[in-house]
């Protein structure tokens, strides 16, 4: 006898599919947080300033969806949070990226 | 554009990002590390663009520019003093944005694939419900962290009744909603679990005191990362999960480490209220009256000049003072007269990780001679003068001795080993933390009394 669940988990092995799209999104989400682990403690603490910045800029990647909401959607409502979204994101990713650039600018090693 | 290529755009993009974080492994390279961030910034949106189901591109080239003007123009005006508001602000941004982006998806979810309007797929909602609940607490968690930081509101904290149960209640109820919506999919409950976050958020950041913002401004950075990874997994998109990722795991690192510099935990922080513990510091009543040694610019000009090594040790103080650059103005001159000039930084110097490090770049002071605590602690034994310049918890030998004070166990830079500690103060009012510091009544403790500025124009216009 084989339970129901286990049955489910099995059904796209069985029809060749392997694993479940939510399961490849897992795999690359935890795989993605070691190589954010190792990479972000390999940062000079003196950088921390900019990395957080830049970060914040990064994670504005969600303008992907906001495009996709408002450019490929014809529900009102959808299109409307969608522009509010790009909007908010180019914010970010235009004054994130401007503001690390200033803060970099700034480090300079003695002059010799 | 095939799905394939642009899965392996969105692939590259997300190397871009990698490699971003990676550069800023050293000052040399950091620069280059932006570039490869702006580049996989393009390529992302690049790729979404030339989507085949991609309609309409007129409002999205006004949000752009409405957007990019705005963050341009902020982001050059801003004064370094003023970043940690600036970044909280921008943290609340990304949160908004995550909400508005899951909510467009369960009004549109045909634009992105996860089903059809009323019957999305069951994953995808909870993937849903969970990325707009994170959202939600990063937007209103870092306005309030704003208000605070900007001085909009006091930055002491509040002890409110109930907090706690009241949180607990708010995350249950979240948790509770989300099963609820992910079997019968009602806009109700979506936005019941939305006002539900955003009331938590608030909730979560009000108590926490203006000590506290390092850590929380990291938290916060972190939840705008996890945001991105929960609307990455509801429209099945690789990019933003793994952007989502390393963001989330960076912000979490920083929050490790400013909780580290103050010996406290995470657990701490947020059920804390750091700093509001009744009769200790307050207006100096219950304070012991001993003798303190003051001295004059004259004084520590005279010492400075005799000197063979010299370490800073600045605080926020000297920030909020703009003291850097009669600073730097001062060191310049040492430095020419062959004093040995070091900077030490403590991991909550300033009011984020790494701020104080951007101060002093701004002040021109090479990255060189700038050293965190652990690398420099070791060598103030051997250091003729320590100049400690709006910095006064960071250097509170109590940390080490005192079991009692609050701040014990916090690591601690040992100025008092250092031949003279030049102590520039305003008043002999206490720190952040409240506490009386016994380095002020230490034999080889000189006090400089006044504002940080002018303390330090003084002594550099007596070197003549």
């Amino acid at each position: 006898m084989i339970p129901p669940l286990a049955l489910a988990l099995l059904a796209p092995v069985a029809a060749g599919l392997g694993p479940s799209p939510v399961t490849w999104e897992l795999t690359v989400f935890v795989l993605a947080i070691f190589i954010g682990y190792y990479v972000v403690w390999q940062v000079t603490p003196a950088l921390h300033s900019p990395l957080m910045a830049v970060t914040n800029a990064i994670s504005s990647v969600i303008i992907v969806g906001a495009l996709l909401a408002a450019g490929a959607s014809h529900a009102a409502a959808s299109q409307g949070f969608g522009f509010a979204a790009v909007t908010l994101a180019a914010i970010n990713i235009f004054g994130g990226f401007a503001v690390t650039w200033r803060m970099l600018g700034k480090f300079r090693k003695r002059k010799t | 554009m095939s799905p394939d290529l642009s899965a392996l755009l969105y692939l590259t993009s997300a190397v871009c990002f990698i490699l971003a974080l990676r550069g800023l492994s050293h000052p040399e390279t950091a620069q280059k590390g932006n570039v490869f961030a702006i580049t996989g910034m393009v390529l992302a949106v690049g790729t979404t663009l030339a989507q085949p189901r991609m309609l309409a591109f007129g409002p999205i080239a006004v949000g752009i520019l409405i957007g990019g003007a705005i963050g341009i123009a902020i982001a050059l005006r801003i004064q370094m003093t003023a970043l940690p508001q600036l970044v909280a602000a921008f943290h609340s941004l990304v949160g908004l944005a995550a909400v508005c982006v899951a909510t467009a998806a369960f009004f549109s979810p045909e634009s992105f694939g996860i089903g059809t309007s009323g019957h999305i797929l069951t994953g995808s909602l909870i993937e849903m419900g969970l990325g707009s609940a994170i959202g939600a607490i990063t937007f209103t968690g870092s306005v309030v962290a704003f208000a605070k930081l900007q001085g909009l509101v006091s930055g002491t904290p509040l002890n409110l009744p109930l907090q706690h149960p009241l949180n607990a209640l708010l995350a249950l109820g979240i948790v509770a909603l989300l099963p609820i919506f992910a079997a019968a999919g009602q806009a109700s409950v979506f936005f019941a679990i939305v006002a539900l976050a955003l009331a938590l958020g608030f909730l979560l950041i009000v108590p926490i005191g203006g000590a506290d913002m390092p850590v929380v401004i990291s938290m916060l950075n972190s939840y705008s990362g996890w945001a991105a990874s929960g609307i990455g997994f509801t429209l099945h998109n690789a990019l933003l999960i793994i952007t989502g990722a390393l963001v989330g795991s960076s912000g979490a690192i920083l929050s490790y480490v400013m909780c580290k510099g103050m010996n406290r935990s995470i657990f701490n922080v947020i059920f804390g209220g750091f700093g509001s513990a009744p009769g200790i510091g307050g207006s100096g009543t219950k304070r012991e009256q001993r003798p303190v040694k003051q001295g004059s610019a004259e004084d520590a000009a005279f010492i400075l000049k005799n000197a063979q090594s010299v370490v800073v040790v600045p605080g926020y103080g000297m920030a909020v003072a703009q003291a850097q650059h009669a600073l730097r103005e001062m060191a310049d001159v040492l430095k020419h007269q062959g004093v040995q000039i070091r900077y030490a930084i403590h991991p909550v110097a300033g009011r984020m990780p790494g701020h104080m490090n951007v101060l002093l770049a701004e002040a021109n002071i090479p990255y060189d001679e700038v050293f965190e605590l652990d690398e420099i602690n070791r060598d103030f034994a051997q250091t003729d003068v320590a100049f400690v310049i709006g910095a006064n918890d960071v250097t509170n030998p109590a940390a080490k001795t005192d079991p009692a004070s609050p701040i014990f166990g916090m690591p601690v830079l040992d100025v008092e080993r250092a031949r003279t500690v030049l102590f520039i103060k305003r008043s002999m009012a206490t720190g952040y933390a409240g506490v009386d510091n016994e380095l002020f009544y230490r034999d080889n403790t000189l006090m400089l009394f006044g504002d940080a500025k002018k303390v330090v124009e003084g002594i550099v216009k007596t070197f003549g």
